[in-house]
């Protein structure tokens, strides 16, 4: 059995009240159906029931944890997490899998690329990008200690890719900072990117640049403070992410960057339209997402801060 | 609950008073609530087990209006039936109230929201679904409207409701055969509905949803087998028990002056008939 097969045994052995509902998902738990019996549903290819169950149970005192594909979770059952789960504030986690890049051979009907800032923008919803099974099956953990509405992208590598303690989940990760005040770069990403981010920070130490990698698992509710310290310390702020730019986190950073009147240099390294399918490492490179586009994108800023910008419309074909 | 028709007929009258009432200054649905309002009177006074006092009595039945949009049938029942103050009805569409056109939980006797159609029969599920797992007895009624099976939502939740063997809920269609501005079978054609119900697995009844001996002799023949959920189809009339607005596709929200509704009142009473001059909202 994975860790989280573990978990959801271990927990529904000892809280009654947790459920586990999937909309024919099942591959990260195949082992579990035998433990759970019926705190085990599998709903089949209906994510809107499955919402709606869940809001159902949830109301009866449950705590409830929704597994589907990341896109159909929070597109075709949008409206159910709205007013089912995010108005009554129940306590539904909705775990939602190969989110953003893990998507894929998929092609754009699969790929969760706007999940975040869908699930950000509802009140009452949480969001966790965990960038491994450890924090993933931790995070979950401390979910189930206390319940509330929170969407999950799904990252199940086995690596572990920080060794500090793992803190609250509120809070973002300083990943590496060798300069430790007043770096070149604040990188900040979350999920699947992590690995990909540490890679290119460690490629532009080595290059004399100095980074501050900060990994924010939790993208609602925010760390505005560790945001607003790498905004006020660093010359210049990236945000590194398997999300459209516009409503995820580069788009939370730059709301902060308003709020706090903090005139800073912020970039984005994201996607500005649905990516081209293949195998994952391609379509890192070709989405500029790899730890190389990463690290020579960057440098390229900083070589010219005037250097123009990625285009930031619609219209780049996919 | 002891079934007494005299009753039933007594206190639908003074719920549609009450959703006239509530039909003007801003208005509601009021032909969708004329339509379930016996419904409502009927299954309150003698089918659910819930009172005013057991609203949190975890064996109490629950009922939910997934077509949102009749709550004046379900406040006016409430008011009734002692659940909430007759007088907070005049609250409607005040802001510092929760008394809307769509159902609120912060109003006592409403067990989840609505609005969109489409969700509730999947909520029901759930708490059905939890009530077996409970071992309790109670039941889980879902009001739809026959306009909100266009929703396919609907349909998934009655295969999934099969699926699951969930004997302990009931879903009943107020079948008024309108939905907004025109008759369901015009637009999207529903029937043979009972035919498709029983395709989806679900054990089917149809009744008359305005006679009260027919709906209890219905109920109480409930569950009609174990092992599926039931749906009892309810055919009624939009605007039912005021001729005025009965069955006409205009009157579907209706706001009318604070003298339409003094002579729709006595229309239901047997009087005069209302002279109707406020527009009406035509959305299709």
């Amino acid at each position: 059995m994975n860790r989280y097969e573990l978990l959801l045994r271990d927990r529904c052995a000892i809280d009654p009240r947790v459920m586990v509902l999937t909309a024919e998902n099942r591959g990260h738990m195949r082992n579990v159906p035998q433990y759970l019996g019926d705190r085990f549903v599998d709903v089949g290819i209906a994510e809107q029931t499955m919402l709606g169950m869940a809001a159902g149970l949830a109301s009866r005192g449950r705590v409830v944890i929704v597994h589907a594909l990341a896109a159909f979770l929070t597109l075709r059952a949008f409206e159910f997490i709205r007013d089912d789960v995010a108005i009554p504030n129940l306590p539904v986690i909705m775990v939602g899998m190969v989110p953003g890049i893990l998507s894929d051979g998929n092609g754009p009907t699969h790929q969760a690329i706007d999940d975040v800032g869908l699930m950000r923008g509802l009140p009452n919803v949480g969001v966790f990008a965990p960038a491994d099974e450890e924090e993933f099956v931790e995070g979950m953990a401390e979910l189930l200690d206390n319940p509330r509405p929170c969407y999950v992208r799904y990252v199940g590598t086995p690596t572990s890719y920080y060794r500090e303690e793992r803190t609250t989940l509120h809070r973002g990760v300083v990943v590496c900072d060798e300069r430790e005040c007043c770096p070149e770069v604040a990188l900040l990403t979350y999920g699947a990117m992590l690995p990909h981010a540490l890679l290119a920070a460690q490629k532009l130490e080595q290059q004399g640049v100095s980074v501050r990698l900060i990994h924010m698992p939790m993208l609602a509710p925010l760390d505005e403070a560790i945001i607003v310290e790498a905004l006020n310390d660093a010359t210049m702020t990236v945000i590194v992410e398997d999300h459209l730019i516009r409503s995820g986190l580069y788009s939370a950073v730059c709301e902060i960057a308003v709020r706090h009147r903090i005139a800073a240099a912020i970039h984005p390294i994201g996607l500005m339209t649905w990516f081209p399918a293949g195998r994952l490492p391609q379509v890192l490179r070709v989405t500029g997402l790899d730890a190389d586009s990463i690290a020579s994108r960057i440098r390229t800023l900083l070589n010219n801060e005037s250097a123009p910008e990625r285009p930031t419309s619609d219209e780049i074909p996919a | 609950m002891t079934y007494d028709r005299g009753r039933c007929e007594e206190i639908s009258i003074r719920v549609r008073e009450h959703i006239l009432a509530m039909s003007t200054d801003g208005g509601c649905f009021t032909g969708a609530s004329l339509s379930c309002a016996d419904l409502l009177v009927y299954l309150y006074t003698s089918y659910l087990n819930v009172q005013p006092d057991t609203l949190k009595d975890p064996n109490r039945d629950i009922l939910l209006l997934s077509k949102g949009h009749d709550v004046p049938a379900l406040y006016g029942t409430f008011a009734e039936l002692g659940f909430i103050e007759r007088e907070r009805l005049a609250n409607h569409l005040d802001c510092n109230d929760h008394i809307y056109w769509h159902p609120n939980r912060a109003v006592p006797g409403v067990e989840f929201h609505s609005g969109s159609l489409g969700h509730l029969l999947s909520v029901g599920m759930g708490m059905a679904l939890s009530i077996r797992m409970e071992q309790r007895a109670s039941r889980v009624v879902v009001i739809l409207g026959d306009g909100e099976l266009n929703e396919g939502s609907i349909w998934e939740a009655f295969q999934v409701a099969h699926a699951l063997h969930l004997d302990n809920l009931i879903a009943i269609v107020d079948r008024n055969w309108f939905q907004a501005n025109v008759r369901t079978e015009e637009l999207i054609p529903l029937e043979p509905l009972d035919e498709k119900f029983r395709a989806f697995g679900w054990n089917t009844a149809r009744v008359d949803g305005h006679d009260f001996d027919a709906l209890h002799a219905c109920m109480s023949s409930l569950p009609l087998g174990t092992g599926r959920p039931t749906v009892v189809i309810a055919d009624t009339m939009r605007g039912k028990g005021v001729p005025s607005i009965q069955e006409r596709p205009d009157r579907w929200f209706c706001n009318f002056t604070h003298d339409e509704v003094a002579q729709l009142t006595d229309e239901l009473h047997g009087n005069a008939v209302a002279t109707l001059v406020s527009p009406t909202l035509i959305v299709r």
